[in-house]
């Protein structure tokens, strides 16, 4: 049943091409909407197995290389779909107002949601490598097209780096393939790959999906793709592209080459910390909102690749959370600096910003955008802070010397939100504040649906996070690199 | 040996020459008749391709001057239907004066290529590429008010016949070294003993003639030039049939032929043979292609570069060898025309309305034109390799079996190198792609725009070819398992 969110995002996208322009965004949102449902439909049965990646279709495709349509899901994926599908349902709502050339719009945008759909649910390889590939291009499309500041660099930097971890992905599948002779996930993952391969093949393969999740250095497509993007760009990027890179590092890289995996996992828990304080540091110094959680996000991602790199199941499980957890923030904080604030007042600087009352103008967006910083910097009932103490917890016992660089890190990341929230808020001084500005246009409802859908699911994730933890910590068990 | 049975199996052949005739003869009596002759033209390929599907499996005729087999009906089949899908690109194409006579030349071409592909004989491969170069020679000169299509005839001209030389003298060294000109029979005498240095000198000589005919650097010199010269429905052509036919011929030289002398392009095992200078060929034209092609801001000339990059591409198949090297290929290859047929479709349409191909005159082809925008993404990303377009699943298929070939991954740097390049060619693609979706068109001037009226033919063919693109690419096992049953 889940593997209708792809066939439902897919149809969309070519029904909102035959359809009027005016139908387009209904159409949208009705692919999205349909798509988070049949997510949480899944979510609350309780006869399927998630603790194993248990296979939902299967049928031959390409019988002479042994390919297969073969689609699966476990706990992991799960949390994975339902992230995709809040963010593409609260993404179509913020583009609510996008009129110019909007069927195109909505048709990229869609294509991104479905080939994310369908990447989550891949069992084979090369068919989540053909979903991964399918991603990139929508994303050029849509920024170059409908972004803002330096767009066309901003969009050609983005795809030329995913299509960069495409490549070494490329290579790094067909080694699987030639060596292990199948592309069944769950048949390779069984496979003993040579210690000798697995000791190359899993850097180049970990490597390329890691660009996409914003592994330093290779981050700086990131905050530049980012900015350029329009606000459901960014929220679709931060929200469900980041977690490509991601999950399918955690699919595909770890669990075939558990001991290239074992070979490398230290420098990749270096490479994370090194992200999350270097990433903070520099948020700390922008002075354009986007930029400030643009460079959150890699920090954010930087525990999501700790996360990994402890190989011990709280660590990974608080890593699959911390992708959700992201998801849900990043997506939210992005539609606040890109529509609620940048659409009413156009800039983004901060220096600017805080000239204007923006909190007694906004005040919806004033109350989102705490929301939104306090999940973000970890305050506990947010799913942030679940998320990242779980991946502490796994941390130190695997490393503890990351824990306490983290923990300043984490400092950071407290006084860059802090930092954003004053200047774009709080600034300026109500009483004297300028009569001549005109009146902003009060923020729409559906902008409020969207912005109330992610605070939703990140407060119930933040209070209960078992909810969650229940289905992803079986899935994680399963795999082979714990063992 | 009866006439009637060469007639029954060179039937394809002799159809081709008779349209071509027919054709040539309309176009006498009326020369500005348009319409006549591609319709005539086009049935007279489709009966073709009709016969030539009843030929039988097996024949041999001459000692294999004429070999008909599964591989070999299959590749005219497939010569044939992109003549076919070339008939309605020149037939609109206004500039042609004297349409019949163009026709003609694209059907002696086309017979040129059914030569090419159905021989297993060194003599009769050198007529049809003869025969081929000499059709494609006037086509690329054709039109006769533009300076640049006669720089394209003669460069092409100048270059192939050289190139033409060096085949011929290669294919006397090695008849003189063999004693024979059959391929089956030369590779039973390379089979025998050492190679001796003048046959080494004559397998690399018929290479050099091959390589240009692919285009692959450093012999790719013309290529650039005769592609943004010619007329678009010749550039079209020697872009795709051409191609196609020289690939077929040229693995089978050098999978068949020179079998034994296939020495090792792996790393660190290198032997000398003729994969090593396919493999030195190949990494050089992918180089060379695609950091040219960053430069361009030509349409026609950026697919010329391209095109260099992807017989680089296309040549990995063949270093590997094998049967799924060969299958790799060949399906790589076919897929590539079809996607330039449609590419130089686009360009065509874009050129006669705006009177030019350069990037400018692609902006806002979005808006104009959207059908043919969407088409042309479709091609411009199946060259780049992106899903689920059929360039993705026919480069996935070339580089897995050059990885698997060469003993110990011996070919992974080549393989390396390939991803390298088509990483390298995604920016100019998308650049193109981004004059078209992005950049806002010139203020429109009056009496331009959506001047010609008469784009419906192109248009259909262009859509016709994106959607086989887009079907081979989500179900690429049709096509591949066709081919890789034909290939012996």
């Amino acid at each position: 049943m889940i593997a209708w969110t792809i066939y439902i995002t897919f149809a969309g996208a070519l029904i909102v091409l035959i359809f009027p322009r005016s139908f387009a965004r209904w159409i949208a949102l009705t692919a999205a909407v349909a798509g988070l449902l049949v997510g949480l439909a899944m979510f609350f049965r309780r006869d399927v197995d998630l603790g194993h990646f248990t296979t939902i279709v299967r049928v031959p495709w390409i019988p002479a290389l042994g390919m297969n349509y073969h689609l699966a899901v476990d706990g992991i994926s799960l949390t994975l779909v339902l992230v995709t599908g809040l963010a593409a349902t609260s993404a179509i709502l913020f583009s609510w107002d996008v009129s110019d050339r909007a069927k195109e719009f909505f048709f990229w945008l869609l294509l991104v949601v479905g080939g994310s759909y369908g990447v989550f649910l891949s069992a084979d390889l090369f068919l989540l490598f053909l979903f991964y590939e399918l991603v990139i291009v929508p994303k050029y499309f849509l920024i170059a097209i409908f972004g803002s500041t330096n767009k066309e660099y901003g969009a050609m930097k983005l795809t030329l780096y995913s299509f960069f971890g495409g490549a070494l992905v490329f290579l790094g599948v067909i080694v699987a393939y030639v060596a292990g002779g199948s592309f069944d996930l769950n048949q390779l993952s069984q496979f003993q790959f040579p210690s000798s391969l697995q000791a190359w093949a899993f850097p180049v393969l970990f490597l390329g999906f890691a660009v996409l999740a914003g592994i330093w250095p290779l981050h700086t497509w990131a905050p530049t793709g980012h900015v350029a993007a329009p606000t459901a760009g960014s929220m679709l990027l931060a929200g469900i592209v980041m977690k490509l890179g991601a999950y399918a590092a955690l699919r595909v890289a770890m669990n075939l080459f558990p001991d290239g995996f074992h070979m490398w996992r230290n420098l990749v828990a270096v490479l994370a910390v090194i992200g999350i304080v270097y990433a903070a540091a520099v948020a700390l110094r922008q002075r354009d909102l986007k930029f400030v959680i643009g460079y959150s996000s890699v920090s954010h991602m930087g525990f999501v690749l700790l996360g990994l790199a402890t190989a011990n199941a709280l660590g990974v499980s608080g890593a699959v959370l911390q992708m959700f957890s992201h998801g849900v923030i990043g997506a939210l904080l992005f539609a606040v600096a890109g529509t609620m604030i940048y659409r009413r007042t156009h800039t983004r600087d901060l220096d600017a910003l805080s000239a204007i009352d923006l909190r007694h103008a906004l005040p919806f967006a004033a109350f989102t955008f705490v929301v939104a910083s306090a999940a973000s910097m970890g305050i506990p009932g947010f799913s942030g802070f679940a998320a990242e103490i779980t991946i502490l917890i796994g941390t130190w016992k695997a490393y503890p010397a990351a824990v306490w660089i983290v923990g300043a890190g984490m400092v950071l990341v407290a006084a860059f939100t802090l930092r954003a929230l004053k200047r774009s808020f709080f600034d300026a001084d109500s009483t004297n504040s300028n009569p001549s500005q005109p009146p902003m246009e009060p923020i729409t409802i559906p902008e409020k649906l969207g912005a109330g859908l992610l605070m939703f699911a990140t407060l119930a994730v933040g209070l209960y996070p078992k909810i969650l933890l229940d289905r992803i910590q079986p899935a994680v068990e399963a795999m082979r690199f714990l063992r | 040996m009866s006439y009637l049975n060469l007639l029954k199996l060179g039937a394809p052949e002799a159809i081709v020459v008779l349209i071509a005739l027919a054709v040539l003869t309309i176009g006498l009596t009326n020369d500005r008749a348009r319409g006549l002759p591609g319709v005539v033209a086009a049935f007279g390929i489709l009966i073709a391709i009709w016969t030539t599907a009843r030929l039988p499996q097996q024949a041999s005729l001459f000692g294999g001057m004429l070999v008909i087999s599964p591989l070999n009906s299959l590749f005219k089949m497939i010569c044939l239907g992109l003549a076919f899908v070339t008939v309605p690109l020149a037939v609109s194409e206004k500039s042609l004066r004297n349409p019949g006579e163009y026709l003609a030349m694209l059907l002696l071409g086309t017979l040129g290529l059914l030569l090419l592909v159905g021989s297993e004989e060194l003599l009769m491969i050198f007529i049809g590429l003869e025969l081929l170069g000499l059709s494609l020679y006037v086509m690329a000169a054709f039109d006769k008010t533009d300076v640049r299509s006669a720089e394209a005839g003669l460069k092409y001209y100048l270059f192939g016949s050289t190139a033409s030389a060096f085949t011929l003298f290669g294919i006397s060294l090695v008849y003189g070294m063999s004693g024979t000109t059959s391929l089956a029979l030369i590779t039973l005498k390379l089979g025998m003993g050492p190679i001796q240095p003048l046959m080494a000198v004559g397998i690399v000589m018929t290479l050099i003639g091959f390589a240009f005919k692919i285009a692959a650097a450093p012999f790719h010199l013309w290529a650039p030039d005769a592609y943004q010269g010619a007329p678009v429905p010749s550039s079209a052509f020697i872009a795709s049939g051409s191609k196609v036919a020289a690939f077929v011929v040229l693995g089978k030289i050098v999978l068949i032929g020179f079998a034994p002398a296939h020495g090792n392009a792996g790393w660190h095992m290198m032997q000398p043979g003729w994969s090593p200078i396919l493999a030195a060929l190949a990494a050089f034209s992918i180089l060379l292609g695609n950091f040219v092609a960053l430069a361009q801001t030509n349409v026609r000339r950026l697919l010329a570069y391209s095109a260099v990059a992807h017989a680089g591409y296309t040549l990995l198949g063949l270093v590997a060898g094998g049967r799924d090297g060969f299958s790799a290929t060949l399906f790589y290859t076919t897929i590539y025309a079809i996607t330039l047929i449609g590419a130089f479709g686009v360009v065509g349409m874009v050129k006669r309305e705006t009177g030019g191909d350069d990037f400018q005159n692609f902006a806002g082809l979005a808006s104009r034109r959207p059908l043919a925008a969407g088409c042309m993404a479709i091609f411009m990303l199946s060259l780049a390799g992106l899903p689920p377009l059929a360039g993705f699943f026919g480069k996935f298929y070339l580089f897995s079996a050059a990885f698997r070939s060469g003993g110990n991954h011996g070919l992974l740097w080549l393989v390396v190198l390939a991803l390298f390049g088509s990483f390298v060619s995604l920016y100019y693609y998308l650049s193109v792609l981004k004059v078209i979706f992005v950049d806002q068109p010139p203020a429109a001037e009056p009496g331009q725009g959506r001047t010609a009226a008469g784009q419906f033919l192109p248009l259909a063919t262009i859509v016709i070819l994106a959607a086989a693109i887009l079907i081979l690419g989500v179900l690429p096992g049709t096509l591949a398992a066709v081919i890789t049953k034909s290939v012996p």
